[in-house]
């Protein structure tokens, strides 16, 4: 049986983890990829590193992490942060990440999907959502670009249809209200996508304790669960929210 | 030496390095007659059937694979480089079925979208999921039942007589192939799969120096 997935996200500028990571046991705690094998040894199901440098200039420093995780990581990853063409996806590739996920550029040209869909197969592309629900309409949520700061005005649910019918292979849905809240996952908008697509969702945004986790996967009907902050400052262990997951009846790879 | 087989569909430094740390002497190729030298070949994973098949056909890798098999070499196919040991498959273009290797009978198709009971399945199948069977062939050694690995795949192969495992996701299809004395093939990515993962190459190494 398919298990679901416990993914930790780590925000890296310049090829470093920002956001403070407390494993006091690490060499070097900025290191992505010391922190990704750190995260394999917790039974990780893969990991995601989200480029958060400014601009593309940068990129290089991504591309070298990318090749580096290729050489030293034995689970799958996903780069993401920041795609405009099929090219820079495809250099992210090239350097063997498994995956790569695109958002803003996305949305600004849904037709980008379907090139890389048909570039690199529907497995290695991710399309990445930020979701803000709609004042005075709880079952209606708006696509939020530039890092949830600009609205669009596109419906959430219809634009992950689209991204699905275009060929991305996942969505990952992160809730803007819920980021950072630590009250949990936004379970409606994820039910609402994961039951609108065929393809697998992965829940983002809000976790703050470990019955999160659960209430994602069971109410929010999530394939795949993402947090950071609970993980890096080791409030939980990855091993140890799958127990709980385990324990809870939700079948994973412990 | 193992050599890794290059069809120029995408980053093969995983497997290049996940059969190194098991032990092996590997080398990266598209040259044909560096597979001829080879003492075994991995055919990894990437890309789409039709294409990949136009690769290597084009490079001569084709002809150079069933020389292989036919000298008896240990073989593993991953992932893609499974279902191109069977003699067609639909991934392409056109959605018409492609001649494959023709290595195993049958044709590696979609996967359905709805199991027995008609419950809809999330496709492309991706994430890790347990491997079913008895699991004692050598190249499951020291690995349980009910093992996880990982798994990013549409395609399935069809049922044949190779089949020595099988994984569910709307259907039970063959996750691992075995069609010649030292020669196997596998859906899941055992360079992405951890320590199992390892496990298995490790035993696939041994296998190929046996």
């Amino acid at each position: 049986m398919l298990a679901k997935r416990v993914i930790p996200c780590m925000d890296v500028k310049d090829g470093r983890v920002v956001k403070g990571v407390n494993f006091v046991d690490l060499r070097d705690a900025g290191d992505p990829i010391e922190l990704a094998q750190r995260y394999d040894e917790e039974r990780a199901d893969e990991v995601i590193f989200l480029d958060i440098t400014a601009t593309s200039d940068d990129r290089a420093t991504t591309v070298e992490l990318a090749s580096r995780a290729a050489e030293e990581l034995r689970l799958p990853y996903c780069v993401g942060g920041g795609f405009r063409t099929v090219a820079s996806m495809r250099t992210m590739i090239a350097a063997g990440a498994d995956k790569v996920s695109v958002n803003s550029a996305a949305v600004a040209d849904p037709a980008l999907i379907t090139r890389a869909a048909q570039a690199f197969g529907s497995q290695a592309v991710v399309c990445a959502i930020d979701a803000k629900q709609v004042a005075g309409d709880a079952n209606k949520w708006e696509v939020y670009v530039a890092g949830g700061r600009k609205a669009t005005g596109i419906d959430a649910v219809q634009w992950a249809e689209e991204a699905a019918r275009r060929g991305a292979g996942e969505i990952l849905l992160t809730s803007m209200d819920r980021d950072g809240s630590r009250d949990g996952f936004d379970c409606a908008l994820t039910r609402a996508v994961a039951r609108a697509v065929d393809i697998p969702v992965i829940a983002s945004g809000g976790v703050g304790s470990i019955e999160h986790f659960a209430e994602g996967i069971i109410e929010g009907e999530a394939d795949a669960v993402l947090a950071a902050s609970v993980f890096h400052f080791g409030e939980l262990s990855i091993r140890q929210v799958k127990e709980y997951l385990r324990s809870q009846g939700i079948p994973v790879r412990l | 030496m193992i050599a890794v087989i290059d069809y120029h569909k995408g980053n093969l430094r995983s497997v290049e390095r996940g059969l190194a740390d098991a032990g092996a002497a590997v080398t990266v190729t598209d040259d044909a007659d560096a597979l001829a030298r080879a003492d075994a070949l991995v055919l990894p994973g990437v890309g789409a059937f039709g294409d990949a098949m136009e690769t290597m056909d084009e490079l001569g890798l084709s002809a150079a694979v069933k020389g292989a098999m036919a000298a008896g070499k240990p073989f593993l196919g991953i992932c893609l480089g499974m279902h191109l040991l069977f003699e067609a498959g639909v991934e392409s273009a056109t959605g018409q079925p492609v001649a494959g290797l023709g290595l195993i009978p049958g044709t590696v198709e979609r996967l359905p979208r709805e199991d027995a009971a008609g419950m809809r399945c999330k496709i492309p199948h991706v994430g890790w999921n347990t491997v079913e069977g008895d699991l004692v062939d050598p190249l499951f050694e020291g690995l349980e039942p009910g093992s996880h690995f990982y798994f990013t795949h549409s395609y399935r192969a069809p049922e044949s007589a190779t089949t020595i495992a099988r994984t569910t996701h709307s259907i039970a299809f063959p996750c691992a192939v075995r069609f010649g004395e030292r020669a196997y093939g596998v859906q899941f990515h055992p360079e992405k799969s951890s320590e199992t993962g390892m496990r298995l190459l490790r035993n696939f190494v041994r296998i190929a120096r046996s």
